[in-house]
């Protein structure tokens, strides 16, 4: 209790002396206990608060008040924005080419049903090939996505199961991965290079695209390089530094990730795409956000002005089926599509902003009337007050 | 000298050591206050649960990082625990300046200086005048020849008028050091006694002749100011916290406003929706994971130690960790910021000019800040009437003596109603007979007023100081002096012009011979020590001597309205206020004060309440003893009332008359608001307790909750203050749980697409600093200076206090649509980015993003849409206003550029990297922002304007209307209240009928 402060003031004869400031113990919320009396200094000046717009809350300001008035503009001019953005989207979504299949071959009929139980270490590989037509081209670069379904790469065990200072090249990581690897993080007693279950269960299934003219199979070329973010292929993703630039050397002592055919140092036989770096275990690694996910694979450049990238007609997709999802429901595809400045098929954003946009100006209507109608009748009865 | 003391009606005596004169009022010393103030910060409930969640997380194995919710609850914690310690510092600084102040000791026949805290029980302590004395002591001799001395205690009760001790007789003779030195004394006495006014039992037993006294004696207390003596001794007999100042200083009980029961009702409600949303999460995971290809993929298998754990363990794991990713919905920060926002808002209160009061160099004080928006929610507002009302400022009006009235030309403003019986007055005499009985019985009331008062005049050294009864040499002629005394104006009323207001006094003598006198004397001294009821006693004996007295006159004073009394009361009205006047005072006086301050209108129909038991007429009269009927019958009668005045009450009564309404029924908000120490009671008791700092002295301002300088100030501090504090609180509160449900749904939301495995949408950076951050400040700033109306329209239409009446914004209804708004922000939120993410590509590369993007991109829409919620609710834009709430955004942003930027070493993990660029450079990512905010923020746009055109409130109106015709409606609203007072004199006769009712 600040007791003795305004003891002390009396006793110096000044019963109205300066109590000070608010507060006491008494503001402590409950556990300040007993607040007595204020906590200001002994000293006796003026009181009297100063005149500063702050302290009498009279700082200039704006007071803005939302009004049928106010806001019936907003509405209109939103409705105005939003309808053409709306229609401008919607155009650019319906003019990207996009072609799925599914090849998970659960269907009896489906020419990759005989791999459908496939295993991890199967050897030679279940192959299969899907034949489909396009019926129009893709005029534009055409980008090659494979997308899984009823995948939980966001399950919670399975987003932390990762070291990224392993991934970031960290020596000492690298021989003693983060126990977030857990159970992925040694096998028989040796580290597991990349580790943790996101590694592990790296997509392994491998795509080819033929295009079938008068029955001769033209591949197509499929370009590895650019499918991931630049920075993470960059800065996040290193490999281990060490003596030279032998990848198997520095990545002496640590073992391949049990579902792995082959180690992480024999991914590609570029250096620049071939441990750590490669660009397709760095897109696996980003992990998606939702169970259905599409991640990109490969992309096919446009040759020449001439020519579409791919032309309507027949193709076929040579699949090496390693990469189990029956177990778990889940389903396989391959998708094909072109991207525009707003990126690939996406009908919701269009259709979102003119239903809103048309909401908006409808409720701008609707707010019009109301204020013509009934915004007289409260000035009127306003001014007799 | 050598001190015992043992309790009262007991002969043992209980050796003790007695503490030496430190006074400690500061709770934490250098070594305990870490774990005496967590120990005391962790006994709240919240700090408790937030401590037992931080606990959780460090155990289990959870979705986020203990750091989540250590970090803001270290920072809470470390706010709290330095704003304490700075109070505690101040304490101990105000500690050491008492325990260290100078005093003068005799020591070996020898003034020596010492510091205060070293003085030690039996010391004899030296005091000069307007020194304070350092403990409580016997007085033993002063430098005056009769070993009186004048003193103030207004440090100690509030009274500010000097007052005359006596010292000890035996010892009285003592004059300098060596003499007292001498003294060889043992004193024996109680134990330390809170009570002020009980006088002590004290024997004191000198060795040397054997002498016995025993003898009640006023002790000087600490804190007492000496004035006009100049050299006083005393033996020091209770010290340091045994003293009376530290004995009367408790801590007060923690009043809680309405706001904070609602608030803790809303927290639990949120903690039923927690457990909830916990429980039916780990059910649906569980039956979610009854297929084991989904409990156990082969791409996700659980390690050994999981695989064996107890299936009832892991699902109590499970509910604990659902617990943690979801306890974010009662925020920590809430309660920092309510806090921070009651004690920063309260300055507003202090600093404002206006209830500044000039004449006496007063402002308001905050004592506490925690019932600063209950202000604006009062409902009855109980009032005193002297000096509170009334300036408490006597004006000799007329007197009265042998049924001849003297009105007199020189008014004297005194403090004191003896201070003005000056002889000039009553030569003014209205040119009635001067005959000769008529003189001497001027004369002789002159002379009994001359005599028996208690003014002092302090230059002159001779005495000037008489003292009231028994001192006067033959005649002694008795006056109760006080106004507020019940027994006073027996039998005087017929004479005195009471119907006016004024306070009278009536003026008596009685003859007393010297046997007479030595007799009364002797009844006295036997009387003053009785061991028990000395009190009734006293009384008793006052009541044999105070009979048979020869009226001389009576003198009226008038007490005149504080300025603006009636206006202020008339404004309370208006806001729905009622106001009740709880006084001491007799009803005549009390209800002419009332019509005079418009709380009764001339038109008023009046309805007396009285019961016969008291001869004396009075409005109302709740007894103790008076049944609950009665109490039913009361409470029914009075709250159909517009006002209502109560006369005669005592201390106690006012404070259950508090306590009826308080408890009655609708449990309404009450306000009490009195000046002197007998309002402490009603102070303490209401709500809200307002203490005028006045004359009576400072011991109500000091109880109360709040201090103004005068009555008027209370319409100010309620209309516009209170009413400014409970509009942003309510908004505060709401906006808090608001945004924390637009935070956690969406999370809740994920659960069901990331297979109930407690996956966090948002990175934990953001987890942490959504609260303490991200969102903060803005709402702080918000419920420190939003005016929704400007305060001079507050003040005009006093009818606005009625929208916010009875917690008005904090209803259930206000609390739904709020949660509600919430929650559909929250699936906006969600399904917004989960139909912009679902299978499809936003990059115009064609690349991918991953789960983190998509937890950054509800973030984003998140702080967006909360902070514009709160700019599309404030009324009131300084440049503040616009700094927070534009800065809170740009520091998300450059915040986010930043800790995405970095590749940070200390972190284990880099998920955020480059999210937040890669997020913004994609187009369909902005679109889906700038959509999302809009369409979250649209209902509410479209309700407020909705409301305020169909159902406008009054303060809608106002808002509106102040902005085109506000000139206009003021006007015309003065001139109506300006005819309507024209108006009443006509009324007057008419409509004036007196009802009796009986109780």
């Amino acid at each position: 209790m600040a007791v003795n402060y305004s003891a002390k003031e009396e006793a110096d004869g000044h019963p109205s002396g300066g109590v000070g400031v608010p507060g006491g113990g008494a503001v402590g919320g409950g556990s300040g206990g007993g607040g007595g009396g204020g906590g200001g200094g002994g000293a006796v000046k003026t009181r009297k608060p100063d005149n500063t717009a702050f302290k009498q809350q009279r700082l200039p300001a704006w007071q803005p008040i939302l009004t049928a008035g106010t806001v019936l503009p907003a509405f209109f001019i939103i409705g105005l924005i939003f309808i053409p953005i709306g229609i401008g989207i919607f155009v650019t979504s319906n003019n990207i080419r996009e072609y799925e299949i599914d090849y998970t071959g659960t269907e009896p009929s489906s020419p990759c049903n005989k791999c459908l139980n496939v295993s991890w270490d199967s050897t030679p590989p279940c192959t299969c090939t899907i034949n489909f037509t396009l019926e129009h081209s893709f005029e534009s670069n055409v980008f090659m996505y494979y997308g899984l379904s009823n995948f939980y790469q966001n399950h919670r065990r399975y987003v932390k199961s990762r070291d990224d200072s392993q991934l970031n090249g960290d020596n000492s990581s690298l021989l003693n991965p983060s126990k977030e690897c857990e159970p992925y993080r040694t096998n028989e007693d040796k580290p597991i290079a990349p580790c943790g279950a996101i590694a592990n269960s790296m997509f392994n299934d491998t795509l080819e695209l033929y295009r079938i003219d008068n029955d001769t199979r033209t591949p197509i070329t499929l370009i590895k390089k650019g499918i991931a973010w630049w920075t993470d292929k960059n800065v996040k993703f290193r490999n281990p530094t060490g003596d030279g630039n032998n990848l198997t050397a520095l990545f002496q002592g640590t073992t391949k990730p049990v579902n792995w055919p082959k180690p992480v140092y024999m991914l590609d036989s570029e250096p620049d795409n071939n441990g750590f770096i490669n660009e397709d275990f760095i897109v696996w690694m980003r992990t998606a956000a939702l169970p259905t996910f599409r991640k990109l694979y490969r992309l096919i450049e446009r040759k020449d002005n001439l020519q579409p990238t791919l032309q309507a007609g027949k193709y076929s997709l040579d699949i090496a089926y390693n990469y189990p999802v029956h177990s778990f429901d889940g389903r396989k595809r391959m998708i094909l599509s072109t991207i525009s400045w707003m990126g690939g098929k996406n009908p919701f954003l269009g259709i979102a902003y003119i239903t809103v946009g048309s909401i908006c100006f409808f409720l701008g209507v609707v707010l019009l009337i109301i204020h013509h109608k009934y915004g007289n009748r409260n000035t009127s009865a306003d001014i007799p007050n | 000298i050598v001190c015992w003391r043992r309790e009262l009606g007991t002969e043992a005596y209980i050796p003790q050591r007695f503490p030496d004169n430190r006074i400690v009022s500061s709770k934490y010393t250098f070594w305990n206050f870490v774990p005496k103030n967590l120990f005391e910060q962790f006994r709240r409930i919240a700090n408790f649960y937030f401590l037992i969640i931080f606990l959780v997380q460090l155990i289990i194995d959870t979705p986020t990082s203990p750091v989540t919710s250590g970090l803001p609850l270290l920072f809470v914690i470390t706010v709290t625990a330095i704003k304490q310690g700075y109070e505690d510092w101040l304490r101990h600084k105000a500690d050491n300046a008492m325990n260290q102040c100078p005093v003068h000791f005799i020591q070996h026949g020898k003034l020596v200086r010492k510091q205060s805290r070293k003085l030690r029980v039996g010391d004899i302590v030296m005091v000069k005048e307007d020194e304070t004395f350092p403990c409580d002591l016997i007085f033993l001799s002063s430098s005056r020849g009769d070993g009186t001395c004048f003193v103030t205690t207004a440090s100690l009760d509030g009274e500010s008028s000097h007052k005359t001790y006596y010292a000890v007789q035996d010892t009285k003779a003592f004059h300098n050091e060596q003499e007292i030195d001498a003294l060889h004394a043992t004193i024996e006495c109680e134990q330390p006694q809170p009570d002020l006014y009980k006088l002590h039992r004290i024997k004191e037993m000198t060795d040397y002749n054997n002498l016995v006294n025993c003898a009640f004696i006023k002790l000087l207390y600490r804190a007492i100011v000496s004035k006009i003596s100049c050299l006083i001794s005393g033996v020091a007999i209770y010290t340091g916290m045994e003293t009376k100042m530290a004995l009367n200083y408790q801590a007060k009980s923690q009043k809680r406003s309405a706001v904070e029961k609602s608030m803790n009702v809303f927290l639990i409600v949120y903690l039923c929706i927690l457990i909830s949303k916990a429980l039916i999460n780990t059910v649906l995971k569980y039956v979610w994971q009854s297929e084991p290809f989904r409990d156990e993929p082969w791409y996700n298998q659980k390690t050994e130690p999981e695989r064996k754990r107890n299936l009832f363990l892991r699902a109590f794991t499970d509910f604990l960790a659902f617990m943690v990713l979801f306890n974010y919905i009662i925020p920590v920060s809430m309660y920092v910021t309510v806090e921070m926002q009651k004690f920063l808002g309260s300055y507003f209160l202090t600093w404002d000019e206006e209830m500044f009061d000039e004449d006496t160099g007063e402002g308001p004080l905050v004592n506490t800040s925690d019932l600063n928006e209950e202000l604006g929610q009062i409902e009855y507002v109980f009032t005193d009437k002297t000096g509170t009302l009334t300036e408490n400022n006597m004006e000799f009006v007329e007197c009265c003596i042998e049924g001849h009235v003297y009105v007199p030309h020189v008014i004297c403003n005194g403090q004191i109603l003896h201070d003005c019986t000056g002889i000039d007055m009553i030569d003014s005499s209205p040119g009635g007979s001067g005959k000769a009985i008529l003189e001497i019985s001027l004369n002789f009331t002159n002379q009994t007023l001359c005599l028996c008062h208690t003014v002092q005049v302090k230059d002159d050294d001779s005495v000037d100081g008489l003292k009231k009864n028994q001192l006067s040499r033959r005649s002694c002629i008795y006056i109760s002096s006080s106004p507020d005394e019940v027994a006073l104006v027996e039998g005087i009323q017929r004479y005195v012009c009471n119907q006016e207001g004024l306070r009278t006094l009536c003026v008596a003598y009685k003859k007393l011979t010297a046997e007479e006198y030595s007799n009364a004397q002797k009844l006295l001294q036997n009387a003053k020590l009785a061991l028990q009821d000395r009190e009734k006693k006293l009384a008793e004996v006052y009541e044999k001597i105070e009979r048979d007295f020869i009226l001389l006159g009576a003198t009226a004073v008038e007490d005149r309205l504080q300025e603006k009394a009636a206006d202020t009361i008339e404004a309370l009205q208006k806001a729905g206020i009622k106001v009740w006047v709880l006084t001491g005072d007799k009803m005549e006086t009390a209800a002419a004060t009332c019509y005079a301050c418009k709380l009764f209108r001339r038109n008023t129909q009046i309805l007396e309440l009285t019961t016969k038991k008291i001869e004396e007429q009075s409005l109302h009269d709740v007894q103790d003893g008076s049944s609950a009927n009665y109490r039913e019958l009361f409470l029914e009668i009075c709250r159909n009332c517009s006002a209502v005045l109560c006369c005669r009450m005592a201390p106690l009564q006012k404070a259950q008359i508090v306590k009826l309404i308080k408890l009655s029924k609708e449990h309404p908000i009450t306000l009490a608001i009195g000046d002197g120490a007998n309002d402490v009671s009603m102070i303490l008791e209401a709500h809200v307790g307002i203490g005028i700092i006045g004359k009576e002295g400072r011991q109500a301002a000091r109880n109360s909750d709040y201090a103004i300088p005068k009555f008027k100030h209370l319409k100010k501090m309620l209309l516009v203050h209170g009413h400014f504090y409970y509009v942003r609180i309510s908004e505060l509160v709401q906006y808090f749980f608001y945004k924390n449900v637009c935070f956690i749904f969406p999370q809740f939301l994920y659960q069901f697409f990331c297979g109930f495995s407690q996956q966090t949408l948002y990175d934990t950076a953001y987890l942490t600093l959504y609260n303490i951050s991200f969102t903060s400040l803005p709402i702080l700033l918000y419920g420190l200076m939003e005016q929704h109306v400007s305060a001079d329209t507050l003040k005009r239409e006093p009818s606005l206090y009625r929208d916010v009446a009875k917690n008005a914004l904090l209803r259930w209804r206000a609390f739904i649509y709020w949660t509600f708004l919430g929650v559909f922000d929250a699936v906006v939120f969600f399904f917004g980015a989960y139909f912009l993410f679902d299978n499809t590509v936003v990059t115009s590369n064609g690349q991918m993003f991953g789960n983190w993007t998509f937890g950054t991109l509800v973030f984003t829409v998140l702080v967006f849409t909360v902070t514009l919620k709160l700019a599309l609710d404030t009324h009131y834009w300084t440049w503040i206003n616009h700094f927070m709430i534009w800065g809170s955004l740009v520091f998300y942003i450059i915040f986010s550029l930043l800790w995405g930027g970095i590749i940070w070493p200390f972190l284990n993990y880099q998920r955020m990297y480059y999210v937040f660029m890669q997020m913004l450079s994609s187009g369909p990512a902005w679109l889906g922002i700038i959509l999302l905010i809009t369409v979250s923020l649209l209902p509410d746009v479209l309700k407020k304007v909705l409301c305020r055109q169909l159902w406008p409130t009054a303060t809608e109106r106002i808002q509106i209307g102040g902005t085109c015709i506000g000139l206009d409606s003021s006007c015309s609203c003065c001139c109506r209240v300006f005819r309507g007072t024209a108006r009443t004199p006509e009324l007057k006769s008419l409509s004036f009928i007196p009802s009796h009712f009986t109780a």
